[in-house]
């Protein structure tokens, strides 16, 4: 009742609005301190601390740890793993978008969330089931022994293991955006006499570049950066199964602390590399919006 | 089948995507399952009530159900901060959130043993201070884990942050609601789902991880040994069936729990009215 009966002060009643509104200036800059030492604790702390460790011992150790054959064989096992992965798993990402997006058909929700599946497999689950299938007292082991054929502890398995943990990146990253964008353009190319593959090529790649580039990117940055699936295959024999994050973890355990993290800070290059081309990919893909 | 005729390619591209993900995925996976029924129940249990499995299961439950909650309470307040207010290097600290994502787990292993050991740089300060001992302890785990969960919990919370209407937020405070009730009523049961969200995925991932996990955990048995490291133990020694039921005892839980979180989220979002 006394609310109504006292005179309102309208300058009162804005100023308390945008009290409603914005929080006050010890809260938001308590908020700023505390997220931005989150981020630095957990984020600026550790990729600067794998440069320092690198270089602790100067930058000739940092050299001739790089340079050594282990290291390099792990790079080359590494990129080669990558080579095989990201082409494999892009080709079935475009696929399987191009089904599940331009087409009805049974089962489709199911078919999405079966692709998703090894996002929530272990690392280490992940390795095992190769194990069962292929390792000398897997499925297939006495069969492979038999013919001389090494899938377990050799680069073949590395490959099946990292295939099976990136399967899912491109193919997540281009079904929300061909479901949203409709098949109407593409139908009109078809309805006016091109080919198929000439509407693919000329009417869909155009729209989902970057969208393909962002799910190869991340794609290839976990391919190269797998850990849990890939030594549970690898068998760890230097020189000849170690991906770099596994030499990584040998020269860890042997107090090789600058080998470690000069196989670390290439590593770590990468996510950094990765991580600037994704905001590149995101500022094109927002512009792309920006167009309609 | 299809619905448009005139679209080509639905065979080749359904039927390579049917199997390549029976290749890849689908035999692979259910290796886990046809090897399992060779086991007897009786085996099966023995395996998994061995007090060691028993304490590992704890250790990464309770290590990946703590680390998914600290981080969702950072993670959201870092995502509040990185959408609504503007400060120096904003841009910067926002494109770092996704660094997790991208740093291979053993990078992230080796780097946290270093600066959490005892010798390291805030090893030593924790403990010099406060007494607290963070690697080869349950709590190293949680730290490994928060890092790996921040852009989960941040990279679903954000967008839905973004899209949020300011003009609920005016409505709130013209009917005379003051700023803890607007955040209250009207923001944050609107954002739960997607902090619900983020946290699931932060705590699915966080009990199967294992790369930046085993260097700091030091992995002692009944004390900071994970399943995922059980499971490598038990393959190490070819013990292939322990390995085999420890595996799918945790693929099971995993799903259950996804399942629990789902359906918790459809009855938050559905209270919500976002239904």
């Amino acid at each position: 009742m006394s609310a109504v009966t006292q005179p309102i002060n309208p300058a009162k009643l804005v100023a308390r609005q945008q009290l409603a509104l914005q929080d006050a200036d010890w809260l938001r800059w308590s908020l700023i301190a505390i997220a931005v030492s989150f981020i630095s604790l957990f984020i600026c702390l550790p990729l600067g601390l794998v440069i320092v460790k690198a270089l602790s011992k100067g930058v000739e150790a940092y050299w001739a740890a790089l340079s050594e054959p282990d290291t390099l064989a792990a790079i080359r096992l590494t990129l080669l793993t990558a080579a095989v992965t990201v082409p494999l798993n892009t080709v079935f990402g475009v696929a399987a978008a191009w089904a599940i997006t331009r087409f009805e058909f049974k089962g489709k929700s199911l078919l999405t969330t079966l692709i998703d599946l090894p996002f929530s497999v272990s690392p280490v689950i992940s390795g095992l089931i190769f194990v069962l299938l292929f390792g000398a007292e897997g499925w297939f082991g006495d069969w492979l022994i038999a013919h001389d054929v090494k899938i377990i502890f050799a680069a073949s398995g590395i490959i099946l293991a990292t295939v099976f943990i990136t399967f899912p990146f491109v193919a997540r990253q281009l079904i929300p955006l061909m479901q949203e964008m409709g098949s109407q353009e593409e139908e009109a190319a078809l309805s006016l006499g091109a080919s198929g593959w000439k509407t693919f090529c000329a009417v869909t790649l155009p729209n989902i570049k970057w969208a393909l580039l962002y799910g190869v990117l991340l794609c290839n940055a976990r391919a190269m950066g797998e850990f849990g699936a890939v030594s549970v295959v690898s068998g760890h024999i230097r020189g000849l199964t170690n991906t770099l994050p596994l030499h990584v973890e040998v020269n860890y355990n042997e107090y090789n602390i600058v080998g470690a993290f000069a196989g670390a800070s290439i590593l770590a290059g990468l996510a950094v590399v990765t991580l600037v081309l994704k905001t590149v990919l995101e500022w094109q893909q927002a512009n792309r919006k920006g167009d309609f | 089948m299809s619905r448009s005729s005139i679209m080509p390619g639905f065979r080749p591209t359904i039927g390579f995507t049917l199997i390549y993900l029976s290749l890849i995925v689908l035999i692979p996976l259910s290796t886990l399952v046809f090897q399992s029924f060779q086991l007897n129940w009786d085996d099966y249990v023995h395996i998994i009530t061995n007090k060691r499995v028993l304490s590992s299961f704890r250790v990464s439950f309770s290590t990946a159900l703590a680390a998914a909650l600290i981080a969702g309470f950072f993670g959201f307040i870092v995502a509040w901060v990185l959408v609504r207010y503007s400060f120096f290097g904003k841009q910067f600290f926002h494109a770092l959130i996704d660094f997790p994502f991208a740093l291979p787990t053993a990078v992230a292993g080796i780097v946290l043993a270093t600066i959490f050991q005892p010798s390291g740089f805030l090893g030593k300060l924790l403990i010099d201070t406060f007494g607290v001992q963070v690697a080869f302890k349950p709590l190293g785990i949680v730290m490994a884990l928060i890092f790996i969960s921040i852009p989960f919990v941040v990279r679903t919370v954000e967008p839905v942050l973004l899209e949020f209407e300011t003009s609920m937020e005016e409505a709130a405070s013209s009917l005379g609601a003051t700023r803890w009730q607007v955040f209250s009523k009207v923001i944050f049961p609107n954002v739960l789902p997607a902090l619900l969200t983020g946290f699931a995925l932060a705590f699915a991932r966080g009990v199967g991880e294992y790369g930046s996990v085993i260097f700091i955990a030091g992995n002692i048995p009944y004390v900071s040994e994970i399943v995922p490291l059980l499971i490598v133990t038990k393959l190490e020694q070819f013990d292939i069936e322990g390995a085999t039921a420890i595996a799918l005892t945790m693929l099971v839980i995993s799903f259950v729990l996804l399942l629990l979180i789902n359906l918790l989220q459809y009855w938050v979002r559905k209270r919500s009215g976002q239904l």
